[in-house]
């Protein structure tokens, strides 16, 4: 295999694809552990999006849930025993933090819903003034919060699979980056799979359908629209609300401001790549973060030859932008078209106004 | 229906309209565009609110606040323009809201299926229940409508112009199974501004205009002039007075004109022919086998497969609408929100959209908006617009006015040919008869005009010659003041290779 | 409805009709900060039902208190007006903008390696090849964008927000890596001072010379936008694509000029920031001017005019935070948060007409927009 590598440019090619596919199960949990918030905002934008309600909203409601995750457990803490239950770390401070998180970003998901579905406002003007809203609350409670710098409640930990699983090769660090993951992660994957049934399987996802792509054919049968996409946007809210609660109290341990970076953008651009369907956006929002795997395995165990030296002369700012650069290029169209519910981004008038 | 008053910014929609329908009966509701029959059956259906008035229903008074109470209560409705949802499955659309459930959570697939295909074979049809609504030709899509509405246990049914995109047919057969559906009990309500259909199918008349009723009829003591004076208000001629044509050299020539789509398939097939000035060429067809491509690709708004279009000796096959429009092409679009105006801007920008850019509106890359406003004033007069000025957006208008400012635009200037796409649709007939007039004027003076309509009588009144698409195929030309309804209709059906038989099982649409 | 062709009433009236909602807007927001204040007071100093006023006032103080301070408000809300129109303009062609914040870093940086490329040059050199650099880069980014959506149905929405995250790597490692600076100033990853290329200082204490590219692109845009044909074009685009195609208009070629413009615009902002106000280019910028200047356009309404005044608004908001936080321990974020809610009561206009029975003829914020939420939802598909 390794003379192949001394091919000119096609040589490094073959050796790269062989490097990460030997890495693999080396990067799994990372590439994972950075997919998790992005899923989880693509979950958001799905509730959202296939009831025909825009949201670039997203980054804002994960900031805000992050905010409240972060604070109310740490607050918890301080004044409630610390019970644990005994497994993933899971306390009663970190489970407070997880529910008012998700409550808060239920709370800004109703703001928009309002906006969007009753107002009749710009949806994606909507979302924007969420986005505005989060970085300046966030960014002026955390301040003064953090003059009074109450420790912190700790995080989720991961599962612990039992050894013989754990040790199987190459499946087994696979299976463990799936389901070897905190609470967060693991009702994330149990949420994509859920979704996916519902939605071509169920009543609820028959009529999400159908008000996402010709709102007014669904009010003919009886179906209330705005009744229905009400439901699905404050819903959505509780993907974004486990999104950022992740960010702060199960994949990190602390708050900064704006620290969602732009995964509520890529969320959604995982979301359109995986064709408005929960199983497209996770693996969409896991080929975005493989450069993140990809950045890690190769400061520490750098393949050899050419290649090698080639990789690690390429900046570091270079594997930090990779995912952005990649959402682009993906959604350029390279890889394929996907369309989207029709009725995305129409505000739904019950009554028609030309006589 | 009592006293039904609906009012609207600006119009009374609806004035104190009475409306009585009886078991086992087809009630015709008769008016033209505008006239407010939509907007009284929206009230029956709970999609519109009145201000005044009452519904009883078996004598006794209900409030029908949306779709859904009117479903409870048997009253089901098939809409003018399709209300199918073209991604989802046939079943899925017929099944909509009444769901057969397998448990709280999911759909119970295999039940769903048996129903669908009792329900089709009450009226003989064969009904794929996978297939995607989307892909079907309109008139299937139009069964599906109508399984859908009785799918819903209903009493009474609504039919708001089922027949407007149909073939003479396909329209004969839809009456077929009202009447079967009448025998069966049904109340049936029959939206229709075609005089000759209402007398064909209807047990009562009522006409209504601007909004109320104005008479009642039994079709056995009238006739189509008596119906037209009432609908109208005013004695009206029902067929154009197209006067005699004389054709001269041929101004547009199609040769093998062959159009795909993105994903390869043919939309217009190897198309040839001619119109010559002086004359109007009409291309009748069921929507969606073709026409639309067909004019685009004219027009210049889509890409050529291959084959040739010329304008007065030039080609034009890969010609950009500007350059088009320089050379006296005007094109009246079938879509007028979408292609005719943006709505948002006034009148005196929509009045030039395509002659902005050169003098006297435009002095490099600067607007005279005194020369457009000037122009606009013109414009409005000339072609009798009815606005309070010129500076109102598009949007405000009635559609007629709209049409007309789209015509005002289009008529003028050196034309060579004139490409008229759905001239008239839904607009009252006022506006009508004044676009039909203008377009025969043009013609007198020598203009080729190529009319695409999906109202079959509005092809067979107007044009000189007639062509009829199937498929994509321009199956057949006739003489326009000789050719058959009904021989049109049946090309149109079947492309002339059908003899005549309606097909039974779902075939999937042209495009 | 155009200004162009908008009904003759007196200007007065049309100025009334025009600015009332947004008026109305502001005070609601400024109620809810006030509010927002004595809540979170206990974590500043103790209760204080009176720290809204206290913190009020020094904002008015640090914004118009003094010539400095106007001059302060001038400052900050050139980058606003230039970064605002590069917004509002992209509203009139249909696109919805979110990459300013790039393109204005792009033009800063361009700016900046130009700059120090001529440090030994004259100034009547060095400024104006610094500032077309900056406009350029800034140009070159907004370009990406509307190709893509132009050519490649990707919605610019997503892709000028990623291009923003690759805008910030970009110049992170353009700056820290070939343009550090050497000198003995550079005490964290930045360049070296710009010298020649520095602007004028032509008002106060720090009035500088950009001050005037903001006043000039006022009404420069106004004129393109509304008495040029291009204007009508890109407005004709940016309402329906369909019949600028029809009319014989390249819409898509519309979209790549109009992205262009803005990125210029964006680009210029940044030249004029990097080389009249900051006089280095720091690595990590932390500016939030391209967010900013999406509320700017909104308030605004996307009208050059429009968006002048709310650049002010704006930038005198941001001249008094400073001595808001000093003298009444409110956090700079504030003014975020102000800006989110004013934008709210904006879009939620037809609420607050009905609640307050406010009867003008308002312009409603989502009728320029709708073609954007539209696209939206076609993107990709071509």
């Amino acid at each position: 295999m390794e003379f192949l590598y001394d091919i000119p440019v096609i040589g490094m090619v073959i050796q790269f694809v062989v490097y990460v596919i030997v890495q693999l199960p080396v990067l799994a949990p990372t590439i994972m552990a950075a997919a998790v918030p992005i899923i989880l905002g693509a979950l958001c934008g799905f509730m959202n999006e296939r009831s025909g309600v825009v949201n670039i909203g997203i980054e804002g409601m994960m900031l805000t849930a992050a905010f409240v995750a972060w604070w109310t457990a740490a607050i918890a803490a301080q004044f409630l025993p610390d019970l644990r239950i005994g497994i993933m770390g899971i306390t009663l401070p970190l489970l407070i933090g997880l529910a008012l998180a998700i409550l808060a970003a239920m709370a800004v998901s109703a703001v928009h819903a309002w906006l969007s579905i009753s107002v009749r406002a710009d949806q994606i003007i909507s979302g924007t003034i969420i986005n505005i809203f989060a970085v300046g609350i966030t960014g002026y409670l955390n301040l003064l919060i953090s003059q009074h710098s109450p420790p912190s409640a700790g995080q989720f930990q991961a599962l612990r699979l039992p050894s013989f699983l754990a040790d199987i090769p190459i499946i087994g660090p696979l299976v463990g980056a799936l389901i070897g993951v905190g609470p967060i992660a693991l009702s994330m994957l149990i949420s994509v799979i859920v979704l996916q049934v519902l939605l071509f399987r169920s009543r609820w996802g028959l009529r999400t359908r159908s008000v996402g792509e010709h709102p007014k054919a669904a009010e003919t049968v009886g179906i209330d629209v705005i009744k229905l996409r009400y439901r699905n946007v404050i819903l959505g809210g509780v993907f974004a609300g486990l999104a950022g609660a992740y960010l702060t109290i199960e994949f990190g341990n602390a708050f900064q401001g704006e620290m969602t970076a732009g995964r509520g953008f890529i969320a959604l651009a995982a979301l359109i790549f995986g064709r408005w369907t929960p199983v497209g956006a996770f693996g969409a929002a896991l080929l975005f973060t493989a450069s993140i795997g990809l950045q890690r395995s190769i400061q520490f165990a750098p393949p050899e030859g050419a290649l090698g030296d080639f990789l690690s002369t390429l900046p570091s700012q270079f594997y930090s932008a990779l995912p952005y650069i990649i959402v682009i290029i993906v959604l350029a169209g390279v890889v394929g078209r996907s369309v989207a519910p029709a009725a995305v981004g129409r505000p739904y008038e019950r009554e028609s106004k030309a006589a | 229906m009592r006293g039904i008053t609906k009012r609207y910014p600006g119009v009374v929609a609806n004035d104190g309209i009475d409306l009585e329908v009886r078991e086992g009966e087809i009630h015709a509701l008769l008016g033209e565009n505008g006239a407010g029959k939509s907007t009284l059956m929206n009230i029956l259906y709970g999609l519109a609110v009145p201000d005044a008035g009452q519904i009883l229903l078996d004598g006794k008074e209900v409030e029908i606040a949306s779709p859904h109470d009117a479903i409870r209560r048997g009253i089901s409705m098939v809409h003018q323009h399709f209300m199918l949802v073209p991604v989802l499955s046939v079943a899925e659309n017929i099944l909509l809201g009444e769901e057969p459930m397998a448990g709280r959570v999911f759909l119970d697939r295999t039940a769903s299926k048996h129903r669908i295909k009792e329900l089709g074979d009450r009226f003989g049809w064969e009904i794929d229940p996978d297939k995607p609504v989307g892909s079907l030709s309109v008139g299937w899509q139009q069964r599906v409508e109508i399984l859908k509405a009785l799918y819903r246990n209903a009493r009474v049914l609504v039919l708001d112009e089922p027949t407007a995109v149909l073939t003479p047919q396909e329209t004969k057969e839809i009456f077929g199974v009202l009447r079967k559906l009448k025998a069966e009990g049904y109340a049936i309500i029959f939206i229709s501004h075609k005089l000759y259909e209402v007398l064909d199918v209807a047990d009562r008349i009522t006409v209504i205009r601007r909004g109320k009723v104005v008479g009642q009829r039994i079709p056995s003591e009238t006739d189509e002039d008596d119906l037209a004076k009432l609908m109208v208000g005013r004695d009206v001629e029902l067929t154009v007075d197209r006067g005699e044509s004389h054709p001269a050299q041929p101004v547009l020539s199609i040769a093998n004109l062959t159009v795909r789509d993105d994903r390869g398939h043919e939309l217009v097939r190897d198309v040839s022919f001619e119109v010559r000035a002086g004359e109007i060429f009409g291309i009748a067809g069921v929507a969606g086998n073709g026409q639309d491509e067909l004019v685009e690709a004219v027009v210049g708004l889509r890409h050529a497969t291959s084959g040739t279009v010329t304008l007065a000796g030039t080609d034009i096959t890969h010609a950009s609408p500007r350059t088009l429009h320089k050379m006296g092409l005007g094109f009246v679009p079938g879509d007028r929100h979408r292609f005719g105006m943006v709505l948002s801007f006034p009148l005196t920008d929509n009045l030039v959209l395509n002659d902005y850019y050169h003098a006297p509106y435009a002095r490099g890359l600067r607007r005279n908006d005194a020369a457009i406003e000037a122009y606009a004033k013109e414009a409005i007069e000339k072609y009798d617009i009815r606005t309070p000025s010129a500076d109102v957006s598009g949007g405000t208008l009635s559609g007629g006015n709209q049409q007309k400012v789209v015509v005002a635009r289009e008529f003028e200037g050196e034309l060579h040919l004139l490409v008229l796409d759905q001239p008239t649709r839904g607009l009252d007939v006022g506006s009508i008869e004044f676009i039909h007039n203008q377009a025969i004027a043009r013609r007198d003076t020598g203009i080729a005009i190529l009319l695409v309509s999906a109202e079959l009588d509005e092809v067979l009144e107007m044009s000189d010659r007639i062509g009829v698409m199937f498929r994509g195929q321009l199956v057949a030309v006739l003489d326009g003041r000789t050719a058959d309804r009904e021989d049109v209709g049946l090309l149109m059906a079947t492309g002339g290779r059908g003899g005549g038989v309606q097909p039974q099982t779902m075939e999937e649409d042209a495009s | 409805m155009t200004a162009a062709t908008a009904p003759k009433r007196s200007l007065w009236r049309r100025a009334w009709d025009v600015s009332l909602l947004p008026a109305i807007a502001i005070g609601l927001a400024l109620i809810f900060g006030a509010v927002l204040m004595i809540l979170s007071s206990p974590l500043i100093g103790g209760f204080d039902l009176f720290l809204p006023i206290t913190a009020y006032k020094a904002l008015l103080q640090g914004s118009v208190g003094s010539l400095n301070s106007i001059v302060n408000t001038l400052v900050n809300a050139t980058p606003l007006v230039l970064a605002g129109l590069a917004v509002g303009i992209g509203f009139k062609g249909g696109l919805f903008n979110i990459g300013a914040q790039g393109q204005f870093l792009i033009g800063a940086m361009c700016a900046a390696v130009a700059a120090i490329a001529l440090n030994d040059a004259s100034p009547w050199v060095a400024v104006p090849v610094s500032i077309i650099a900056g406009m350029l880069g800034g140009m070159a980014w907004g370009f990406i964008p509307g190709f893509l959506k132009a050519f490649r149905g990707a919605h610019e929405v997503v892709t000028t927000i990623m291009l923003n995250f690759v805008a910030i790597y970009l110049v992170s490692y353009v700056i820290s890596g070939p343009m550090r600076g050497t000198g003995p100033e550079v005490t964290f990853a930045r360049t070296d001072a710009i010298v020649a290329a520095e602007l004028p200082i032509i008002i106060g204490r720090n009035g500088h010379l950009g001050l005037l590219f903001a006043a000039v692109a006022v009404p420069l845009a106004w004129w393109l936008l509304y008495r040029s044909t291009t204007g009508f074009e890109i407005r004709t685009a940016g309402a329906n694509p369909d019949a600028a195609r029809y009319a014989g208009m390249h819409p898509r070629w519309l979209i790549v000029l109009t992205m262009s413009i803005c990125g210029l615009l964006a680009g210029l902002a940044g030249a004029s920031e990097i080389l009249g106000e900051v006089g280095y280019m720091p690595a990590s910028y932390g500016t939030t001017v391209g967010f900013d200047a999406i509320a700017v356009a909104l308030l605004g309404r996307a009208n050059p005019v429009g968006i002048l005044f709310s650049a002010l608004l704006f930038g005198a908001m941001q001249a008094g935070a400073g001595q808001m936080q000093v003298e009444a321990g409110i956090p700079a974020q504030m003014v975020a948060v102000l800006q989110a809610v004013i934008l709210f009561f904006l879009a939620a206009e037809s609420v607050v007409r009905r609640v307050l029975k406010v009867r003008t003829a308002g312009t409603g914020l989502g009728t320029e927009l709708q073609t954007v939420s539209r696209s939206y939802g076609e993107q990709a598909t071509r």
